[in-house]
């Protein structure tokens, strides 16, 4: 160890009262940080793989312009060729069709415009949760016919249980009538009142014929392994695709492009929390500036006297900045070690908030919020605290180069 | 005598003080400035929720908001008119409507909406409908063929003013009625989901379209700031008969919001106390060093019989003095900054699907409430108050043998 270090430490700890609540400072600020930036990176994570799961997908293949138009004729014409892209693409993880169409839906004596959302049912509970979502009688399976489930606000606006009937009213692929009778064959509960409002599922068959889709969907739904992996696809199916001239008027779409609300909304919360953090660090910082000043003055006459004895101004001002750069990074490693404890105690068990559950529903969290601990949360906000003390700690090493020994020495 | 002496104390060693002062200074506007910002983001979402057809109270039919269908409506205007006009306090606004979902298609496409009957003039007055928010032309009250759609809407429909809308929906005979609209103003909102959903059209409009006579949905009512709506709801609750009407205000409508608002305010505290713990190790390692530095003068003083409950006293008015100044500078500046901002606001018109998402207005002005800035304020001067004492009961532990034998 080098002598500088050796001093470095040994000064530090000359006033241990003084250290320790510095310390504690640091540390403070990094647990907190460490601890809000994993929670809110796994609610993130939790609002995006909810609505992912519940209908959106990592990915989709769509006609281009149908995501802004939802035209109905706007359709992905082979579905099964893009399956076949798909099955040999790297990370996929699974992949369904969907056909969409807005219609009347009427019950004996109610008549809402919904839409029609025809299915995949072997494929589409690989897919989305929506099966697991079911609150009263089944899901759709691949022998039901002229079957449905509907979201739980429609089925109650319409006022329908499991196997009351329901007709199906809207305008085909090639402009013609489209209607069916299909009775209802189960309930579905996604936590999202809007989709649950306004949304109803029939198999695909029933839909294509129904609607003269001929072999035609809208969507080709996508789930790869995990969102790192998501661009990777993207760009490997896009590439795919590109190969056929059929497929130029098809596009591929990422959950932030189908969902540009959800991404933008975590980028506000993000910079919120961004700017309530960095306020935090400058409070802490001007907290600990004090002790870094005093440091010096108390010891003006010992510096005096080392530049006496021939210590130059530049390593005096070395040696203060490790003193602090040392403190600093003892509170920060504290901080960081007992935050990501309080964090994985959190990750393991939980936040329970289902005192706003039904609030925190409609952004597709449960009740229960688990932070996530990543290197990213972890080391972020600490370096932030890092990088923002050190600044403050260069202000009084700096005031050293004005020091003349002989008035230092007189100092008291 | 005891405050003059803190304040010489304090600025004993001015370099160390202001720091100090600058971490309560950040702290207090951080606190007061932040705190505005939120409730400004906060009443915005309030206002626009009332603006967006709920108003401070309404009045239904018992069921319709279960069962938002024409069966469900209201049948004797005339008799609610009387009742509101003699509960409501002065200087209250109201009005009817007839609300349904329906479904809008022109040539090419369908969507789901929410038909809304009004009567023009005296809904300007309670909703963000209006003539100044509408391009084209407002309704009429002697319209019966013009509607007025959001530009959200009238886009997805690739549509124009001057085209045909026609609506289809649920008449009182439950067989499908349909009309067509001619397309007469386009009207913006907040939300792109206001512009998606409602669909304006005149009361005759709808009551001819619906086959309905003097029957109404729903009666909105803004009652004036400084009345309470929740006692003035349950005035009007007493007088209608309760097994046919039901009576909300905006903080039952919007439950969701209500929820978010409560969330939000323990978020708020939360938010204070940190601030302060962040500033409160500096108060006390700035109090201990300046108690240290002066442990001879201490251990003199004491030496010349003063108690030690008068140091701890004069130590803690050092910190008292220190926590007010910076009170004082913190909340001038925030006040400051909140003041410069009251004008234009802070614009998130780059983030405006993100804002619709959790349902935050665009541009966000920040609003003071008074209990946040009491709040902040009480929690600084209390904790910090609490923490100094640690650094005085110290002070006041000086032996004057020991103190003066140290230099």
């Amino acid at each position: 160890m080098s002598i500088d270090i050796k001093m470095a430490w040994r000064n530090i700890w000359r006033n241990p009262r003084r250290t320790i609540i510095t310390i504690s400072a640091i540390a403070f600020a990094c647990l907190l940080l460490v601890f809000m930036l994993s929670f809110q990176f796994g609610s993130y994570e939790t609002m995006i793989n909810s609505s992912i799961k519940i209908h959106a997908g990592h990915l989709q293949i769509q006609a281009k312009e149908y995501q802004e138009k939802q035209n109905i004729r706007m359709v992905v014409p082979n579905p099964e060729e893009t399956g076949r892209i798909l099955d040999n693409v790297l990370y996929v993880e699974s992949y369904t069709y969907r056909a969409k169409a807005f219609s009347l839906v009427s019950s004996k004596n109610r008549t809402y415009g919904v839409m029609v959302i025809g299915i995949d049912p072997s494929r589409e509970k690989m897919v989305s949760t929506i099966k697991n979502s079911i609150r009263q009688g089944s899901y759709l399976s691949m022998e039901d016919k002229n079957q449905a489930i509907v979201g739980r606000l429609l089925a109650k606006n319409l006022g329908v249980l499991p196997g009351d009937e329901l007709t199906i009213m809207g305008q085909g692929r090639d402009g013609s009538i489209a209607a069916t009778v299909v009775s209802v064959k189960g309930i579905y509960a996604s936590g999202i009142d809007e989709f649950d409002r306004s949304s109803i599922q029939i198999p695909l068959t029933v839909f294509q014929d129904v609607y003269t889709m001929d072999n035609a969907v809208h969507e080709v739904v996508v789930i790869g392994d995990s969102l790192r992996n998501i661009s990777k696809i993207k760009k490997n199916v896009q590439g795919q695709l590109k190969k056929l001239k059929e497929n130029e008027f098809l596009t591929v779409l990422d959950w932030e492009e189908l969902m540009p609300g959800l991404r933008q909304g975590i980028e506000m919360d993000l910079t919120m929390g961004i700017v309530f953090y960095l306020l935090l660090i400058i409070v802490v910082a001007f907290s600990i500036l004090n002790t870094f000043l005093m440091a010096i003055f108390e010891r003006t006459k010992e510096f005096g006297v080392l530049m006496a004895i021939g210590t130059t101004p530049g390593r005096i001002t070395k040696l203060l900045l490790i003193e602090s750069i040392s403190l600093t990074m003892v509170g920060i490693i504290a901080g960081i070690f007992i935050g990501s404890l309080l964090t994985l105690f959190f990750q393991y068990h939980g936040i329970d908030l289902s005192g706003s559950s039904e609030l925190l529903a409609q952004y597709g969290i449960s009740g229960m919020i688990y932070p996530k601990l990543s290197l990213l949360s972890a080391l972020s906000g600490p370096f932030a605290v890092f990088f923002i003390t050190v600044l403050a700690a260069l202000y009084p090493a700096l005031k050293i180069r004005k020091l003349q020994p002989v008035e230092a020495m007189l100092h008291v | 005598m005891h405050i003059h002496l803190a304040w010489r104390n304090i600025w004993r060693n001015p370099r160390r003080t202001t720091v100090i002062l600058t971490a309560v200074v950040i702290g207090i506007w951080s606190m007061v400035f932040l705190g505005a910002l939120m409730r400004g983001m906060m009443t915005g979402m309030i206002d626009n929720g009332i603006s967006t057809l709920t108003g401070d109270i309404q009045v239904h039919h018992k069921g319709y908001r279960n069962d938002p269908v024409i069966e469900n409506s209201m049948t004797n205007p005339s008799m609610l008119k009387k009742i509101l006009n003699d509960t409501l306090p002065n200087g209250s606004q109201w009005t009817a409507r007839i609300r349904v979902n329906a479904v809008a298609n022109n040539a090419r496409h369908y969507s789901g909406v929410t038909m809304v009957g009004i009567n023009p003039a005296q809904e300007a007055k309670i909703s963000f409908i209006g003539p100044e928010r509408i391009q084209g032309k407002y309704l009429d009250s002697m319209d019966h063929h013009g509607i007025v759609i959001g530009r959200e809407l009238l886009e997805k429909f690739e549509t124009r003013i001057g085209k045909k809308l026609v609506l289809m929906s649920q008449d009182t005979n439950q067989e499908i009625a349909s009309r067509a609209f001619k397309i007469i103003g386009i009207f913006t909102a907040e939300m792109k989901a206001t512009e998606k959903q409602f669909v304006f059209v005149t009361m005759s409009a709808a009551e001819k379209m619906l086959k309905l006579k003097n029957t109404i949905s729903e009666i909105s009512i803004i009652i004036p700031e400084n009345h309470n709506n929740s006692k003035i709801a349950s005035d009007i609750r007493e007088v209608l008969p309760p097994k046919d009407y039901e009576v909300h205000t905006w903080q039952e409508l919007l439950h969701i919001l209500t929820a978010y608002l409560e969330m939000f305010d323990q978020f708020m505290y939360i938010w204070f106390v940190v601030v302060f713990i962040a500033m409160g190790f500096g108060i006390v390692n700035t109090t201990l060093m300046a108690v240290y530095e002066r442990m001879r003068e201490f251990g003199l003083l004491k030496a010349l019989g003063m108690k030690p409950w008068w140091i701890v006293r004069s130590v803690i008015y050092e910190s008292f003095l220190l926590l007010i100044m910076g009170m004082a500078i913190g909340n001038l500046l925030a006040f400051a900054c909140i003041h410069a901002l009251s004008k234009n606001g802070i614009d998130l018109s780059y983030l405006a699907e993100g804002a619709d998402y959790f349902g935050i207005s665009r541009i966000i002005f920040p609003d003071i409430f008074f209990q946040d800035v009491l709040v902040a304020n009480l929690v600084v001067i209390v904790l910090g108050i609490i923490v100094s004492i640690y650094p005085a009961v110290r002070a006041a532990r000086f032996t004057p043998v020991e103190a003066l034998a140290h230099i």
